[in-house]
Parts: structure tokens; C-alpha cells; sequence
């Protein structure tokens, strides 16, 4: 294969095809706003979501398989198929976006922040060692502290900008002193390593607990979760739906990897910390999405609970539990941006986001209140939407492990969150109101976005290719 | 016969109501849709007789069996045997009746046909399925159109109602769900798997242990579906609260799918544990009788007295599974389909006297049969069926679980079968009282509703064509329960028998 620093090349090109692509649209993006041309906002959104569109398409044409940097950087169909489902789901957000972005100052600057994260998230899905994962996970945080900012006029947004930069460092400093024990504990950073090296010793347990408590912060689990509210609901709609799909799907991704790959030789001890963490999560969630109103605070709480369940198929320890876990992910990237698509529309045409201003919506969005309404339902579990899949698999994978309490706590919690959106639902459709808010007319890139949503909720769960292909890539 | 027509035919018109404008379309495309349905049920059912005159024995008849989830080996499994068909026959008819009688629903017309037609696929998936994935899938379902159709379409605290029916019907399949998963987990069909397949767990062996640790999430969580008493509040409110299409609904077919999931899930697979157990059903069930029975006599709302009164009916449905002779779950299956069709003719008299009155009180109607002969004449037949009367299907329905609890030579079986008896008197009392205050009498239609009275003189406020096909169906299917019962037990003795071929070998 000719000479070897040709075939480092090669193999850098290939294997870092979706992280290249998603650096070369920050370049374009770059050059575009340093070029004296002014480029008008709508036009410039459409060219942006033209190179998202091809960023997406590109990544289900390659998929690539192996190592780089000495085994710091590995990829494979499964990491692939990850990456396009953060592609697929920042492509809605862009999409659903159009109407808040197209009277922005900042649009190059919000993309350009805003694939900086995308590009962390790749080089943390695809680290193999615990260096690579940090550097990733930092790209991924920073930028989105400057993204909450982005309502530039509102105090609310950089006070949110402000809680998510100063918890996250927190977070990141427990995570740096659980990398440096682990590193004291096994003298390696890559997994397989650290791996070979674990025995269980209370060090090694404590400086896991340290991992797992970073993890935490970033996926909003109880006792972590106090920032997510405020955050929130400071940021705009945008980032917020960014915040509560695209960056916890990517840090769950990362969490199987190293919970089922690394960390197997302390099983049993983090598999009773995962079952704590998840009661507490479902509960408190759930408690507290009950008395939210404000759409964004209610979804913010409502995630939580969320994560709560993906917590019980995560600690299933079997090849059901993490294509469950996947397999959630990829059905709540449909359900919440379709959620988030209606709210965010509503916010940047009307600037209402609070849940009595929905009151009788049915009346004058129809289309709108089924979007929201067969979003919520997918929240909420029931068929024939996806969300029902998803539940069920999470669930029956974690009742796998012979834990029936666990499933027992969660079935009567998805009861608990069923009354929430119910609320919404009857808020939509039964209140009556003499001045619901007017009809809403949109772009139509918006209404592709929902369409892709709910198309991706009524086929998803039906259908069953999608979680077979990923169980397939798990075997 | 391909079965998943059932599944698909209300379905594809469901989706077909959608792109059209307006209330008249969509209600043409469900009438065209649930004569179809109706239709295919009594071809199913000529099927079935003509499959079995020519010997076939098999447990289920017309199966289907697809790969769903191969991993997780979740299969689309759908057959029928005599209950299913049953059940399917009411459920046809039922919406067929449902759909007539909601003819002039002008608000909203498009959601609520799709919404009712919506909840018949839930129904359908229900009774044909073989695969517990599958089965719960479809009794979830059904649970989410019958909020919304209370909620925007009820009338009274319908926010209220609705949101109550929903949460604990939904705890109710929580604790299925529950049920559902420890029978998964503890099946076992070579190196190691799990199936979710009826017909293959009703083979195994499930322990003792798990079936008495699971048996009570499954039972009481369908119990909450079939109004088992503690868990019956639903009943009352959700049917009271409901549109008259949705009321029909409710007490036809969705209380029938918690009876139907006692019967086929919780007892079929879990035999040993139903037998342990038998005794807390009956205690629950006989009380369910009595207290509905009574609580119905101090109502003065007509729904509430229908609503309560399907709280001590189904409790006969709970009352035969618990006693487990092949009689009683017979009596229990004739009952599903009696009550079915006699709430459902009882809710569409009441709705149609609503319409016309704007009042349900007792105290403020009177004489109705003056002004509206035919939908008095529904009204008391409906009243004679629930009393138990000779001819109408509740008498033969009730009368075979007497059969049933008598037979087992028991004191405690006789005591609940004499409890479950005197409820009768009790409910001739209230039902008599009803009719007698409604529909005979000095004339009275509540307060000043005078054009009532002056359309009235016309003769103008009887029932419409629509209504009376409704009520003409549902009468139909009454009277021929109740001239004719062997038909029904003939279609569903076999497949009692399987039942209890299983419950048989533990109780001797």
C-alpha cells in the first residue's frame, strides 16, 4: 500500500472523515464571515443547512473501522452510527432554529460555536483513551456556555450562560481528579489499560465514583442536576433542545462505551450506584416537572426523568441494556425536537413560552398542537409512538438483571409522568380561551424539521429495523 | 382468514378520515368502515363454525406469526379461538352502534371519528392477540383516545374525569406491564431464551413462586381495566363524564378488555397461582356486586346509575374467572359480551334522552314514553336486559355463573354465588325505579324547556333513522343471546375448556 506515511494519510483522512467534514463547514463558516461579502441571513441559512444536509448524508457513505494515534482514536460502524444520529438531530436543530436565526446578528458565530461542540462530541464518542475523552468533552462544554449567551439582549441568557460555564468547570474538575486517581491507580489513561489494571480496590472505587458523579453533572442525573433548570430555561429554545438531546446523547454514548467496556471488573459496584442514581433521577424529576410552568423549565425536569429511565436500561449490563439505551436516545432525538420545534417556534414568532399561553392553541394551530401532542406522548410512553419501544426496551432490559423493585419504581414513575403531559395535552385541547394565540405561519424548513420528528416517532417504534441494526452492531 | 384485516380496516380509515374537511366525510368513511368491520366479524365468525365442523381442533384458529423484535423475541402473533370471536362480535358491534348514534356530533367531527375509530384498532389488537408484547401494545392503545375523547367532547367535570380515567387506567397497564415482564423473564424455551408467545408459555411450566409473585400484578392491573373492585373509581366518573359514543365505548369494550386480560393472561398462564388466589377474587368480586349494586340505588343521575350498575356487572365477569369451573367462565364470557351490548344499548337510550332533555336528573324527567315512544321503549329494554329478565342476554349470562358457583360444592363458593344472587333484587329495584320515574308518569322534561314540548306536539322528537339502526342493532344482538344462548356457549365452551384443561389439573 505504497509508502507508510502515505498510508497514515489515508487512514487519517478515512477514519476522521465526519470529524473533518464538520471542520471544514467551521472553516467555510470562518471564511465566510472574515470575507467583506455580507451575506443576507436567509440566505446564509439555507447554505448552512445545505452543508449540514451533505454532512449528514456523507456519514452513512463510509464507515470506517480502526485506530489512530497510537490507539488514542478509534471508530467503527457502531461509532459511525452515533455520530449520525448527533448529525441527524443538529440538523433538526438547525432546521427548527430558522425563525429565531433569521433576524440574528450572529449566525456564522452561532454555527461556528455550535459545530466546535458537534466536533468535541465526535472526539469524545470516538476517544479511546481517558486524554482524548477529556479534550473532547471540553470542546464539547465551552462553546455551549458561549451558545446559552446567545439571546444577547437578555440577562436571563448570560446569567444561564453564566450557572452552565461555572457548574460545568466544577464538574470537569471532578472528573480531572477522577482521570489523575485512576491514572495513580492503574499508571494508564488508555481503556484497555485501565482495564487490565482494575481489581476493585476502594481507590479505584472511590476514583470511579469521581467519573461517574462528571457524567452526572453533564447528563443532568440527581444529585447533579440543580444547573439544568435555570439553564434552561435562560438559553435560547435552540440551545436549550441542543443541551437536552444532542449533548447528553453524546456523553450516554460515552458512558456505555467505558461502563460496559472499561469498568466490567467493578460491575457489581456501579451497578448499585447506577440503580440509586436512577431511582432518584426518575423521582425527582418527576416531582418537580409536575409543578413547572414554563415549557422550557417543564421540559428541562421532564429530561431529567428521562434520564432517569435510560439510567435503568444502562444498568442492564447485557448487549439488550446498551442498544436500548441507543436505541432511546435515537427515539428521544425525535420526541424531544419535535417538543422543542413547537415551543421554539412559538417563542421566536409570538415570544411566549409559558404553558397557559397554549391554552385552547388547538383551536387556531391544529397541526402544530398534534406535533406537540405526538411528541408528548413519545415522552410519555405510549403506543403506537416510539417512545413506547424505547420505555419498554429500557425497562425490560434492566428487569433483566432479576431487579424487580427497579422496574416496579419505574413503571409507577412513567405513571407519574403521564400526568404532566397529559397536562400540556389538556391545556392544548379542552381549556377554553377567548384569545388563544393566532395562527402561526412558517418557513419551510421548520416544518421539514417536524415532519422528520414525527415521522421518525410513528416509524421508528414500528418498524423494527432500527433497533435490530443497532443490536446487531452491539453483538 | 387473514386477521390483521380487523387491525387494518379501521385503521386505514382512520387515516383516511384524515386529509378530507369537515364532520361529513369522516363520518361517512366510519359508518362505511364499522358496517365493513361488522361485516368482517360475522365472516370470521363463519369461518371459525365452518373450520371447526370440519374438524379442526387446533387451540387457535386463523394464526399469523411474524418476527418483530428478533432480539428481544417479540413476535406479531395474532389468532382467534371462540372468546376472541366473542369478543370481536361485540366490539363490532358496538362501534357500529357507536358510530350511528354520534351522527350529529358537529364539534370537532374529523378528531372524533378518527379518535373513536382509533380506539376500535386498540380493541381489535386486543382480542386477537397471542403475543404478550403485542396484547399490551394494544391495551395501550386504546387508553389515550378515550382521554381525549372525554375531555374535549364530555360533558360535566370532564378535565376531571378524563384525567382520572387515564392515570389509573395507565397504573393499571403499569402493573400489567410488570406482570408481563416477570412471565417473560421466567419462561424458558431452550438455552437460556424468553418468549413472549401465549400459546408457548400456556405449555411451560412456570413456577409456583413466580406465578404467586406475579399473578397479582397481572390480575389487578387488568382488574383495573374490568372495574375490580378498590379499583373501580374510574367507572363511575369516566363513563358519567363521556360523550354517549365514548360512554359506549367505555362500558362496551374497554371494561371487556380487563376482563379478557384476567381470563387469557392472568389465569390461563398463571393456573396454580389463580387457584391460590381464587378466594381474594371472589371476596373482591362479590363485594364489587353488592356495593354497585347499592351504590347505584342512591343515584339520581341516569349515567351514574348506569355506571355503577356496570361496576356490580362486571363484577359477575371477575366473579366466574375467580370461580374457575367451566361454567362460571363461560357465564363470565356470556356476561362480557351481555353487558357489552345491554351498557351500550343503556348509554345510547340515555344519550339520545339528553340530547333531547339537556338533563339526566331523575328528578327532572318524567313521562318521556308520551314524546318519544321509541327511545322509551330502548330505555326499558335496556332496563329489563341489566335486571336480569328471561329472554335478554344478562338473564342467561348470569344465570350460568350461578350455575357455575353453585357447582362447586363448596360453602364458601355457595355463600358468594347466594351474595352474587341477591344483588339482583337490588338491581331490579334501582332499574325499576329509573324507568318507572323516567318514562312513565306525568310528563316532565325539566325546567321550561319549551320548545321541547312544542316540537314534541309535532311528534318531531323521537329517535332519528341513525338512532334507531344503533339501538335496532344492539336489540338485535340482545334478544338473540337470550332466545338463543347455545349458540354463544357452543362458540365459546371449547375454548373455556382449554382453560381449564390447564386449571383442572391443579384444583382436583
Amino acid at each position: 500500500m505504497g509508502r507508510p506515511e502515505a498510508r497514515m494519510l489515508n487512514d487519517f483522512l478515512y477514519l476522521m472523515n465526519a470529524e473533518l467534514l464538520v471542520t471544514l463547514i467551521i472553516f467555510i463558516l470562518l471564511f465566510l464571515k472574515l470575507s467583506n461579502e455580507e451575506w443576507k441571513n436567509e440566505g446564509l441559512l439555507n447554505f448552512i443547512n445545505f452543508l449540514l444536509l451533505i454532512n449528514l448524508a456523507a456519514g452513512f457513505f463510509y464507515i470506517p473501522n480502526g485506530n489512530l494515534f497510537g490507539d488514542m482514536f478509534h471508530t467503527s460502524e457502531l461509532v459511525t452510527f452515533e455520530k449520525n444520529l448527533l448529525n441527524l438531530g443538529t440538523l433538526i436543530i438547525s432546521l427548527q432554529s430558522y425563525d429565531w436565526l433569521k433576524t440574528h446578528k450572529h449566525v456564522a458565530e452561532f454555527y461556528i460555536l455550535l459545530l466546535s461542540t458537534l466536533l468535541g462530541m465526535f472526539f469524545m464518542i470516538s476517544a479511546n483513551n481517558l486524554l482524548m475523552f477529556y479534550l473532547g468533552l471540553e470542546l464539547s462544554t465551552i462553546p455551549l456556555a458561549a451558545l446559552s449567551n446567545f439571546d444577547l439582549e437578555k440577562r436571563r441568557s448570560s446569567e444561564a450562560a453564566f450557572k452552565f460555564i461555572i457548574s460545568s468547570a466544577f464538574s470537569s474538575g471532578l472528573l480531572l481528579f477522577g482521570i489523575s486517581m485512576l491514572y495513580g491507580a492503574t499508571g494508564t489513561l488508555n481503556f484497555m489499560g485501565i482495564k487490565a489494571h482494575l481489581n476493585g480496590n476502594s481507590f479505584q472505587v472511590f476514583s470511579f465514583i469521581l467519573l461517574l458523579a462528571g457524567f452526572g453533572f453533564k447528563i443532568s442525573a440527581v444529585p447533579f442536576h440543580l444547573w439544568t433548570a435555570d439553564v434552561y430555561e435562560g438559553s435560547p429554545v435552540a440551545v436549550t433542545s441542543y443541551l437536552s438531546v444532542i449533548s447528553k446523547g453524546a456523553v450516554l454514548f460515552v458512558m456505555i462505551s467505558i461502563f460496559y467496556n472499561v469498568f466490567t471488573p467493578i460491575a457489581d459496584s456501579w451497578y448499585n450506584m447506577i440503580f440509586l442514581i436512577s431511582v432518584a433521577t426518575m423521582i425527582i424529576g418527576n416531582l418537580f416537572a409536575l409543578r413547572q410552568q414554563n415549557m422550557k423549565r417543564f421540559l428541562a425536569f421532564s429530561s431529567i426523568a428521562q434520564i432517569g429511565f435510560i439510567l435503568v436500561g444502562l444498568s442492564a449490563q447485557s448487549t439488550a441494556g446498551s442498544s436500548s439505551v441507543i436505541f432511546f436516545i435515537l427515539i428521544y432525538i425525535f420526541s424531544n425536537l419535535g417538543a422543542f420545534g413547537v415551543i421554539s417556534l412559538v417563542s421566536a414568532v409570538k415570544g411566549k413560552e409559558n404553558m397557559d399561553d397554549y391554552r385552547g392553541f388547538y383551536k387556531t394551530n391544529p397541526v402544530l398542537s398534534w406535533v406537540l401532542a405526538i411528541s408528548l406522548f413519545s415522552l410519555a410512553g405510549i403506543p403506537p409512538m416510539a417512545g413506547f419501544f424505547g420505555k419498554f426496551f429500557l425497562l425490560f432490559a434492566g428487569a433483566g438483571k432479576g431487579n424487580y423493585s427497579l422496574i416496579i419504581i419505574a413503571a409507577l414513575n412513567m405513571v407519574v409522568s403521564l400526568y404532566y403531559y397529559l397536562k400540556v395535552i389538556k391545556i392544548m385541547f379542552m381549556d377554553a380561551n377567548e384569545h388563544p394565540l393566532e395562527k402561526i405561519k412558517t418557513h419551510w424548513q421548520p416544518k421539514i424539521a417536524m415532519a422528520l420528528c414525527v415521522g421518525g416517532i410513528l416509524v421508528t417504534g414500528i418498524a423494527s429495523g432500527a433497533y435490530n441494526y443497532i443490536h446487531s452492531l452491539l453483538k | 382468514m387473514n386477521l390483521s384485516l380487523l387491525i387494518l380496516l379501521p385503521l386505514l380509515s382512520a387515516v383516511a378520515i384524515i386529509p378530507f374537511k369537515g364532520a361529513r366525510s369522516a363520518r361517512i368513511i366510519s359508518l362505511i368502515s364499522s358496517s365493513s368491520q361488522l361485516v368482517l366479524a360475522f365472516a370470521l365468525l363463519y369461518f371459525y363454525l365452518n373450520e371447526r365442523s370440519a374438524g379442526n381442533t387446533a387451540n387457535m384458529l386463523f394464526e399469523d406469526n411474524y418476527t418483530w423484535y428478533a432480539p428481544l423475541h417479540i413476535n406479531y402473533h395474532v389468532g382467534v379461538d371462540g372468546i376472541s370471536i366473542a369478543m370481536i362480535l361485540l366490539t363490532a358491534f358496538v362501534v357500529l352502534a357507536g358510530v350511528l348514534i354520534s351522527w350529529n356530533v358537529e364539534k370537532l367531527g374529523k378528531e372524533f371519528f378518527f379518535l373513536l375509530l382509533f380506539l376500535s384498532v386498540g380493541a381489535y389488537g386486543f382480542f386477537i392477540s397471542l403475543d404478550l408484547f403485542t396484547l399490551f401494545f394494544f391495551l395501550e392503545v386504546a387508553v389515550i383516545p378515550k382521554f381525549l375523547l372525554i375531555g374535549i367532547w364530555g360533558s360535566g367535570k370532564k378535565q376531571y374525569s378524563a384525567m382520572k380515567l387515564a392515570l389509573m387506567l395507565m397504573t393499571g397497564s403499569a402493573f400489567v406491564f410488570v406482570g408481563l415482564i416477570g412471565l417473560y423473564l421466567n419462561t424458558n424455551t431452550g438455552n437460556g431464551q424468553h418468549t413472549f408467545d401465549i400459546l408457548q408459555i400456556a405449555q411451560m411450566n412456570i413456577p409456583l413462586s413466580v406465578q404467586k409473585f406475579f399473578f397479582p400484578f397481572a390480575f389487578v392491573g387488568f382488574g383495573v381495566f374490568g372495574a375490580l373492585f378498590p379499583f373501580h373509581t374510574w367507572v363511575p366518573d369516566g363513563h358519567s363524564s363521556a360523550p354517549t359514543a365514548a360512554s359506549m365505548f367505555l362500558a362496551g369494550i374497554s371494561m371487556k378488555l380487563g376482563g379478557y386480560g384476567c381470563l387469557r393472561v392472568a389465569t390461563f398462564l398463571m393456573p396454580d397461582a389463580a387457584h391460590q388466589y381464587s378466594w381474594i377474587i371472589i371476596v373482591l368480586a362479590s363485594i364489587a356486586i353488592l356495593y354497585g349494586a347499592f351504590a347505584t340505588m342512591m343515584q339520581t343521575d341516569l349515567k351514574y346509575i348506569n355506571a355503577y350498575s356496570s361496576v356490580s356487572h362486571c363484577g359477575f365477569v371477575l366473579l366466574g374467572i375467580g370461580i374457575l369451573t367451566k361454567t362460571a367462565i363461560t357465564g363470565a364470557v356470556m356476561q362480557m359480551v351481555s353487558h357489552g351490548l345491554m351498557t351500550a344499548l343503556f348509554f345510547a337510550g340515555i344519550g339520545m334522552i339528553y340530547d333531547r332533555t339537556h338533563t339526566r336528573q331523575l328528578s327532572q324527567l318524567g313521562g318521556l314514553l308520551k314524546i318519544m315512544p321509541f327511545i322509551s321503549t330502548v330505555f326499558v329494554i335496556a332496563g329489563l336486559c341489566s335486571l336480569g329478565l328471561p329472554g335478554f342476554s344478562g338473564f342467561v349470562a348470569e344465570v350460568t355463573v350461578f350455575m357455575g358457583g353453585w357447582s362447586r360444592a363448596d360453602n364458601f363458593y355457595r355463600i358468594a354465588t347466594i351474595v352474587a344472587c341477591a344483588s339482583i333484587v337490588v338491581t331490579a329495584v334501582y332499574i325499576l325505579r329509573a324507568v318507572g320515574k323516567a318514562i312513565m308518569g306525568p310528563l316532565n322534561v325539566g325546567e321550561g324547556d319549551s320548545s321541547l314540548l312544542r316540537r314534541a306536539a309535532g311528534g318531531g322528537v323521537d329517535a332519528k333513522w341513525n338512532e334507531k339502526w344503533a339501538a335496532a342493532l344492539l336489540i338485535i344482538g340482545i334478544v338473540a343471546i337470550g332466545i338463543a344462548p347455545f349458540w354463544l356457549n357452543d362458540l365459546v365452551t371449547p375454548a373455556t375448556e382449554t382453560i381449564m384443561n390447564k386449571i383442572s389439573a391443579i384444583v382436583k
